[in-house]
């Protein structure tokens, strides 16, 4: 157990490794309970949220669900969140943990006259089903990504989300968090092998999915990042016009994806001598090689380009490559 | 599958969880079950060269699992006359049988007096107990 966001979280159950080849080939639970629930309520709940998210919200219809940035002034990342529409003039909010106050104050702050934003994390918790064979072992209906149902798991009501974390089929269950032990016992037992936070960091690492602190901050834009898709550069929300000014410059820096070309493996804060920082390393169960991600100048960011990695000491050999690093369909 | 707990007798032990089978003057070293379970399933091994030499509870290399990174810590000095290419090719081999397949390198001694300073099974798994 390790402390995370003022929680105690399992790194791992059986094995890092194990755990993240039956999320790639069959299914696995993450307790990912510590993230952040916000709502947002009110007949100008979609103009808070238009003018603060960075993405369309227009294109919610209640049941949808859509990946967006809360960003600063600078076009920075305060956040990556889910929002999710769930009701005419309701949305729901689901934050990482570490960003949930942050989160909370600044939409407080940005709170109009006819919305509503309310922290109901603690009342609720979040186990995250991941896998080809999620939606069969707990005998969901398969429905699209980014949409939301409500449904039910061996009798317990839950709130099913077709998102997640590690670039496989997979729901996420919102559930009362008096439910969730029962929820638990139940999704275990159909089949759901128990992962931890070890497992969730190398799945979504080779899919490329960022994570908030390491890959993206407030001082990192989504232009640079490679999140301009979630940006809706044509809606008036906080930093777009630093965005649109970043993108029509073309950013200095960018966000790649690498896999080292000899043996070591990447971390997060390791120097790239071509200029630049990793942001996450790790080793890759499904490749068996180091891979990570990094900034580097624009003018070292194609794909091919060779990159030399300080690994404590020692100058390794990197490429940059298409993300995502891993692809089912490829193998 | 994870093996089971265990220290051999016959082999020495340092407090930094390292092993060494001493033989002629050659000396074959490891980590221990305990050091191996603490890190889970290595994925890389960061070997030092045939021909260098190491010191006595300096880092001679590195052994790294998806989370953790781990200085190899020397119980004893000497010349590295091989490395065991089977886990540079295949780390996880330390985890199958850390004290048979699993050695890390082997050494000519430089200094064999210093074998007298290292513990033995009895004394290394007292450690572990009182830690």
């Amino acid at each position: 157990m390790v402390p995370f966001a003022g929680w105690d979280m399992p790194v791992q159950y059986d094995g890092v490794i194990p755990e993240h080849r039956a999320v790639r080939s069959d299914c696995g639970v993450f307790d990912v309970s510590h993230m952040g629930e916000l709502e947002v309520e009110g007949m100008r709940a979609f103009d808070l949220l238009q003018s603060t998210l960075s993405n369309d919200v227009s294109r919610l219809e209640v049941g949808d669900a859509q990946y967006t940035l809360l960003t600063n002034e600078r076009g920075g990342i305060v956040d990556d969140l889910i929002v999710y529409r769930t009701d005419q003039h309701r949305y729901l909010l689901i934050v990482n943990a570490s960003n949930r106050d942050a989160d909370y104050r600044w939409l407080k702050e940005c709170e109009i006259r006819g919305s509503d934003v309310r922290d109901f994390s603690d009342d609720y918790a979040l186990l995250a089903v991941q896998g080809p064979r999620s939606l069969e072992r707990l005998g969901l209906p398969e429905a699209k990504p980014f949409t939301w149902a409500m449904g039910e798991v061996d009798g317990i009501e839950v709130m099913v989300n077709r998102t997640g974390y590690t670039g496989e089929l997979g729901v996420e269950l919102m559930c009362p968090a008096e439910d969730a032990p029962a929820l638990w016992d139940a999704v275990v037992g159909r089949g759901a092998k128990p992962c931890g936070l070890g497992a969730r960091d190398t799945l979504r690492l080779e899919v490329c999915y960022p994570l908030h602190g390491n890959d993206i901050t407030p001082d990192t834009d989504a232009v640079s990042a490679g999140l301009g898709w979630t940006c809706a550069l044509d809606t008036d929300f906080t930093g777009a016009g630093e965005l649109r000014r970043i993108k029509a410059e073309g950013p200095q820096r960018r966000l790649i994806a690498f896999v080292m070309t000899e043996k070591a493996i990447p971390r997060q804060g390791m120097e790239i001598a071509n200029g630049g920082v990793v942001t996450s390393g790790s080793h890759s169960p499904m490749l068996d090689i180091g891979i990570g991600m990094g900034y580097v100048p624009t003018a070292e960011a194609d794909v091919g380009t060779e990159l030399t990695i300080d690994v404590r000491g020692r100058a390794r050999g990197a490429r940059v490559v298409k993300k995502p690093i891993y692809n089912r369909e490829e193998r | 599958m994870p093996v089971d707990e265990s220290y051999p007798d016959g082999l020495k032990y340092h407090p930094e969880h390292d092993w060494a089978r001493i033989e002629d003057g050659e000396a074959t070293l490891g980590i221990t079950w305990f050091a191996q379970d603490a890190l889970g399933e290595l994925v890389h091994y960061e070997a030092p060269d045939e021909g260098s030499t190491i010191s006595k509870d300096d880092s001679y290399g590195e052994v790294e699992s998806v989370k953790a990174v781990s200085d190899l810590i020397t119980p004893l000095s000497g010349e590295v006359l091989a490395v065991n290419a089977k886990v540079v090719d295949a780390p996880e081999t330390v985890n199958d049988d850390p004290y048979g397949e699993g050695w890390l390198v082997r050494i000519r001694l430089s200094d064999p007096a210093e074998i007298e300073s290292l513990l033995d099974a009895n004394a290394y798994r007292a450690l572990l107990e009182s830690s």
